[in-house]
């Protein structure tokens, strides 16, 4: 199939649907409303159904029932909106349902703004709603790998059994850029017949019953340690980052992820041209985080720069890799405000020159 | 030879509930599983359990089930039939759940005119949590939360559901009805048997409230919890049917401007 330029939010929606997403429960909020808009034209034309919920405490629970009858199934929304579907994120991941879940985060906290931002990570990667779970988080940083993230977030959620978090922000709903789609795609996990779904009790078989509830204590520790079995093999198995002039020297690693790095490319571009050693780690799943690919880059620089739209998150993963084993430099702009190239080459001149403080909370 | 008569609906499990001893909703369950069996849709229904007394509902029927969160039962309905049209989908909910916190959910789903069936029960109090004030706890009910008894004043009046819910255009079958009597019964089961039957032909919502006792929570023995309920909750809420599919079309004429 030949490139397409489309706008982030309708690849995202026409790579659910070629991934076989035939169902979308979602809410308005800016700034992804044409997710939905672009599914409620798109999902009828191919025999699906699109719902505007009344509120995303229903539509994260209309993902719940679909999930639930088998059938492979998203919604998006932003910020506020997925503090809301947190509730229903929790039983999902309780239930083991595979949902696809596409956030395109606002700055916060409260309603915020309506600009880009990450200030969700923490809510992102440390389960997001109560009791005891991680969902698997993918960032992408342009439209064709948002589009093929989309289409691999179905694949694990099914292959797991779990929520998978596609966490995007304005840039990337907003952007127009060529994307592919290719028509031979084949899954990227091997994957069951869904059994278990409640369709229908033919004849003998024993009731399917989609469900979070344990009150026995000892059928509810090996229900826990059984979802800690697949976060195990999430982090084994599922771990994604790219790295970017790492190959030769360098005296800086910037980490950062999504459309920040992004900004970061280019400012790493001109630095290399101007003959300064600097090179970066992005980490495309935030969780599980690619702790050991920044560890080793890391190793090889003299110090790290991280830099966020949030006064820092993920910095703290970052620290968890390094275990203090360099200094840590912070870059953020924050409340929708963005990071340039600019900033960041005016950063790695200023950490290179030993005028930059080191990053000292945690 | 001797005829069988009488015998447990295979919708039924073959099960003890942990029900206690006076409490209506096992002729609830009794009910909904008879309409099943009739209708012949085990094998293509599943129901929702609700957060309340009726949580373990999943345990007592022979169909699938899904357990949702506190009062969204009428999203995850939504969801499964939107997925599956062919299946019978049915909540079963108690009146904590569908008219307080699930209170947007069930004026939603009725009003998208989603073709699933409520069974919703309605005891006046919340059972589960251990006798709470619910939104159709009667006015001077004593409840754990309103010990004086329900003051309207601080809590206004308890909510009728069927009535709200009638008063929607879209089209829908809602009805009430109670079970603490055999006659009350057997017309229970005649609504549900309409409202099962207005799924199965893809016609509409419909949502039966069945007026039911908790001899627990209200600290009345099993029979003079019934007569409670009659002298209480049956002036309150009237028993018969609401709102028809059919009788949608003789709806009020849209205000001017609307």
């Amino acid at each position: 199939m030949a490139k397409k330029l489309m706008k982030g939010s309708e690849a995202i929606g026409e790579a659910a649907i070629q991934a076989g997403c035939r169902l979308f429960f979602g809410y308005p909020i800016t700034p992804q409303n044409e997710i939905p808009e672009y599914m409620s034209l798109r999902l009828p034309q191919v025999g699906g159904c699109f719902v505007q919920a009344e509120s995303e405490v229903a539509a994260s629970n209309m993902l719940y029932g679909a999930a639930g009858a088998g059938e492979r199934v998203m919604t998006s929304s932003s910020s506020p909106g997925i503090s809301l579907m947190s509730e229903a994120v929790s039983y999902l991941a309780g239930a083991e349902l595979p949902v696809v879940i596409v956030n395109i985060v606002r700055a916060g906290p409260g309603l915020g703004g309506i600009l880009p931002s990450q200030g969700d990570y923490f809510q992102a990667t440390r389960g997001m709603g109560h009791g005891d779970f991680r969902l698997l988080v993918l960032a992408p940083w342009s439209i064709q790998e948002a589009a093929n993230l989309v289409q691999d977030a179905f694949d694990l959620a099914d292959y797991y059994r779990n929520p998978v978090l596609v966490l995007g922000d304005g840039l990337i709903g907003q952007m127009m850029e060529p994307v592919e789609f290719r028509s031979d795609r084949q899954p990227i996990k091997p994957l069951e017949p869904k059994t278990w779904a409640s369709t229908g009790c033919h004849g003998d078989r024993p009731t399917n019953i989609i469900n979070s509830l344990f009150l026995d204590p000892e059928v509810l520790e090996r229900h826990n340690f059984k979802l800690k079995a697949k976060f195990d093999a999430m982090v084994r198995d599922e771990i994604r980052s790219a790295a970017y002039g790492t190959d030769g020297d360098y005296d800086v690693l910037v980490v950062a992820y999504g459309t920040v790095a992004r900004v970061c490319s280019t400012a790493i571009e001109e630095l290399r041209e101007r003959g300064v050693r600097v090179a970066m780690v992005r980490p495309i799943t935030l969780f599980p985080f690619p702790y050991r690919a920044v560890r080793e880059a890391a190793l090889r620089a003299s110090s790290v720069l991280v830099v966020e739209l949030s006064t820092g998150q993920m910095i703290e993963d970052v620290q968890l890799a390094l275990e203090g084993a360099r200094p840590i430099h912070f870059h953020c702009r924050v409340g929708g405000m963005l990071v340039t190239p600019d900033e960041v080459m005016e950063k790695v001149d200023r950490i290179l020159a030993g005028a930059a403080a080191e990053v000292s909370h945690g | 030879m001797a005829e069988t008569v009488f015998s447990r609906p295979g919708a039924l499990a073959p099960v003890t509930t942990h029900y206690c001893p006076g409490c209506t909703h096992g002729i609830i369950h009794r009910l909904v599983a008879e309409v099943i069996d009739e209708l012949g849709v085990r094998e293509r229904t599943v129901g929702i359990a609700p957060v309340g007394c009726g949580v373990l509902a999943y345990n007592y029927f022979t169909v699938d089930f899904q357990e949702a969160s506190h009062g969204r039962a009428p999203a995850v309905a939504t969801g499964i039939k939107r997925a599956r049209p062919d299946l019978i989908v049915f909540t079963y909910q108690g009146d904590g759940d569908l008219a307080s916190i699930g209170m947007g959910e069930i004026v939603h789903c009725a009003n998208r005119g989603e073709k699933v069936t409520v069974v919703f029960v309605n005891n006046a109090i919340y059972g589960m949590t251990g006798g709470q004030m619910a939104p159709t706890t009667m006015p001077g009910q004593i409840a754990t939360t309103c010990p004086l008894g329900r003051d309207v004043e601080q809590c206004g009046y308890p909510i009728r559901i069927v009535e709200l819910l009638s008063t929607l255009r879209t089209p829908a079958f809602v009805a009430r009805t109670a079970v603490h009597t055999p006659l009350h019964a057997v017309n229970a089961k005649e609504m549900l048997r309409r409202a099962f039957r207005y799924q199965v032909a893809g016609t509409c919502f419909s949502l039966v409230e069945v007026l039911s006792t908790c001899p627990t929570n209200w600290g009345l023995p099993p029979a003079e919890a019934n007569r409670w309920l009659d002298q209480n909750m049956m002036p309150y809420y009237p028993l018969g049917v609401f709102k028809t599919p059919e009788g949608a079309d003789r709806a009020p004429k849209p205000a001017a401007g609307d």
